[in-house]
């Protein structure tokens, strides 16, 4: 059991970014004193004081909008939306703010920010506060989308989205948070990882499961049953959707000609169809099989734990879904999304 | 805690002679430019959209003439008087304007999203109520720290519906920012009068709901602008939090160029028309200062000449090339490809 969790990760990246550059301040509900909903500025108020955490009112769009100004200014801020189901009343300052200044002022400004938003369900959180919104961001010019799936990660590519001069979205799933128990407070060394670096957490030669965040524990989980019928997976997990490790990509598909993509979000027009098309336009010549994709059902997140498991993929889903690429399924196919 | 300081007195108050006609320079300027920019969109010049600010130049002209060098504004859909009234170039307005590679912008922002980062103005705005949250976090990083400078944001009465105003006055005046809400109340937004949009009468009765000052200024007065202005600004510098400004003034043209705006009452056209602040100033400085007739007439024809000098060099500027469309998605190395 390790002593690093992932609010670790992000607390220890914030602190040591913190004490590197006094243009960082975080922006946010309950981020001060209280140390956040999910604990992961805890200790920071005592730390830094009031300056450099902005402890707001309940208004996203002017949280995500002070932090955008801020960054217009010479300020590093990291503003958190506490669910990204609320990043919606933000979306201007986000999608028509952030992201295009850079662009629509032909270089002359930009806004060098990270917005921090819990993501994906921890078990009935309902259909407001589990959504998995990532390929939204995906979709704008000019973000960068950041989604870690260990603690680790998390802090290599939070410190690294703190000293990047563009706007970030950085997903943290509620499920990863208290996914590891222990004691917190061990100070890992992580050096700031780059963006576009996916990393292969097993090796496998028969398919390629693309996974991330909460997911990629399940697909971990789905690697070791399929290990014991024979059939070898390798797991790689992009960490950065955008910018895309589209090499590292192309590489594990040479190795095992088959490709699973597997996230919580829905399928339909999830960032699984985003993989899939590039791996269809430019992989087509070592591709064995039809890329497959395991998401979530098209529906809400629903509250019921017997509802929620079952339009979320989990383990027998992943597992099943690589039998089926490999030809060899087991049970009635359950990964059809309406 | 609405404090209606209702100033209306168009009267030379604490200025000299050159100080007055630097300022009818400055909203003279405004004025031609966009007249000037009219005849060029109709001639095919300029592509795209064109939001005028006829009969509002006293506002930008006044806040801006109160401001230091390092202060910083953001703007709206109807930003040219700004930019021109904080001393941009209106030479490379117009390079933008017709989509030059050394506009403002490198011909990326147009219109509606031109800046001047050099002059602290963070740009121009394509959403209504846009600018308000972005210069109230500027004025955030300003007092964290320490500059002494503060944010000014305009923005118009329709923008005071947004969300974005509620909850950018309720943080500037919780956390005391130094910013300056100026509200150009021109009667319409968009196509709709206010008294269709909102109940109250006065935009800056909203600020006693923040618990901020909210002050009612002749927005056709330049002077009266300028010293409601200098008052917040130094309210804002001394840690005393923001002042919404709502400056009572008219948009001579309709909501875009091209837009007849037939939907406005004639009498209430002509009743504004009579206080044009291009007309009002200069009297003040011909009946107070001493202006002479001459003198007026040579500063129409100095910015006249300035303009047309301005407009032939933009014409000579280079159009981007299409790849330039790649540049400046991101800040860092990914510049010249789009980043997959």
């Amino acid at each position: 059991m390790s002593k690093f969790t992932f609010a670790d990760g992000i607390r220890q990246a914030i602190t040591e970014e913190m004490e590197r550059d006094p243009a960082v301040f975080i922006i946010g509900e309950d981020v001060g004193a209280s140390g956040g909903v999910f604990g992961v500025t805890k200790g920071l108020w005592e730390r830094f004081g009031s300056d450099r955490l902005w402890d707001s009112p309940i208004s996203e769009e002017a949280i995500v909008g002070a932090a955008v100004g801020a960054s217009l200014v010479g300020g590093r801020p990291i503003a958190e939306i506490m669910f990204s189901d609320f990043s919606m009343l933000a979306m201007d300052m986000i999608v028509n703010q952030a992201a295009k200044t850079h662009y629509m002022t032909g270089g002359k400004l930009s806004s060098p920010m990270v917005v921090r938003m819990v993501t994906g369900t921890n078990g009935s959180t309902g259909a407001q506060h589990s959504q998995s919104l990532e390929s939204w961001f995906t979709h704008v010019p000019g973000l960068k989308v950041l989604a870690p799936s260990t603690p680790e990660d998390a802090k290599g590519l939070m410190k690294s989205a703190i000293r990047d001069p563009d706007p970030v979205m950085f997903f943290e799933h509620k499920g990863l948070y208290v996914g590891r128990g222990g004691p917190a407070g061990e100070v890992v060394e992580i050096d700031p990882i780059p963006f576009g670096s996916g990393r292969i957490h097993r090796e496998g030669t028969d398919v390629t499961i693309v996974t991330y965040l909460k997911t990629r524990e399940y697909a971990m989980q789905a690697a070791e049953a399929l290990a014991e019928e024979g059939i070898s997976c390798e797991v790689f997990d992009p960490r950065t959707l955008v910018p895309f490790d589209y090499e590292g990509l192309r590489s594990s598909l040479e190795k095992t000609g088959r490709l699973l993509v597997a996230h919580e979000a829905p399928a339909r027009g999830g960032f699984g169809a985003e993989i899939a098309a590039w791996a269809a336009e430019h992989c087509y010549d070592v591709l064995r099989s039809p890329v497959q994709r395991v998401g979530g059902r098209n529906t809400p997140v629903p509250y019921a734990p017997v509802l929620e498991q079952f339009v979320l993929p989990m383990t027998n889903q992943i597992a099943e879904s690589v039998r089926t690429l490999l030809g060899k399924p087991t049970i009635q196919n359950q990964n059809i999304n309406i | 805690m609405t404090n209606s300081l209702t100033q209306t007195a168009t009267r030379a108050v604490g200025i000299d002679l050159e100080e007055g006609m630097d300022l009818l320079r400055r909203m003279i300027l405004i004025r031609r430019f966009e007249e000037r920019a009219a005849q060029l969109r109709a001639s095919g010049l300029i592509p795209g959209f064109l939001h005028p600010c006829s009969g509002q130049e006293a506002v930008a002209v006044g806040v801006c003439a109160a401001l230091g060098e390092n202060d910083v504004l953001t703007s709206t859909h109807r930003g040219h008087g700004h930019l021109i009234g904080r001393g941009a170039d209106p030479a490379r307005m117009y390079a933008e304007l017709f989509a030059r590679s050394t506009g403002y912008n490198a011909g990326k922002g147009g219109s509606l999203h031109m800046i001047d980062a050099e002059l602290g103005f963070l740009g121009a705005n394509g959403i209504v109520g846009g600018g308000i949250p972005l210069a109230t976090g500027a004025a955030l990083q300003l007092k964290r720290t320490g500059s002494g400078a503060v944010a000014v944001t305009f923005f118009g009465d329709g923008a005071s519906n947004e969300g974005a105003f509620h909850e950018s006055l309720n943080l500037a005046a919780l956390w005391k920012l130094p910013v300056l809400f100026v509200c150009e109340n021109n009667l319409y937004g968009e196509f709709t009068r206010q008294n269709e949009h909102m109940l109250l009468e006065n935009v800056a009765d909203r600020a006693s709901a923040y618990g901020l000052p909210g002050v009612v200024v002749d927005g056709n007065d330049v002077l009266a602008v300028r010293q409601v202005a200098a008052e917040a600004a130094d309210r804002a510098r001394n840690g005393m939090g923001p002042t919404l400004i709502e400056a009572k003034t008219y948009r001579h043209k309709g909501h875009f160029e091209g837009d007849m705006a037939r939907y406005r009452p004639k009498e209430e056209v002509e009743s504004w028309m009579k206080r044009d602040p291009l007309v009002l100033f200069p009297n003040v400085l011909r009946d107070e200062l001493g202006a002479t007739e001459e003198s007026l007439e040579a500063l129409r024809q100095e910015v006249e000449e300035r303009l047309s000098r301005d407009i032939e060099w933009a014409k000579e500027q280079e159009h981007p090339s299409p790849e330039d469309a790649l540049q400046h998605v991101y800040v860092d190395s990914y510049n010249g490809r789009a980043l997959r």
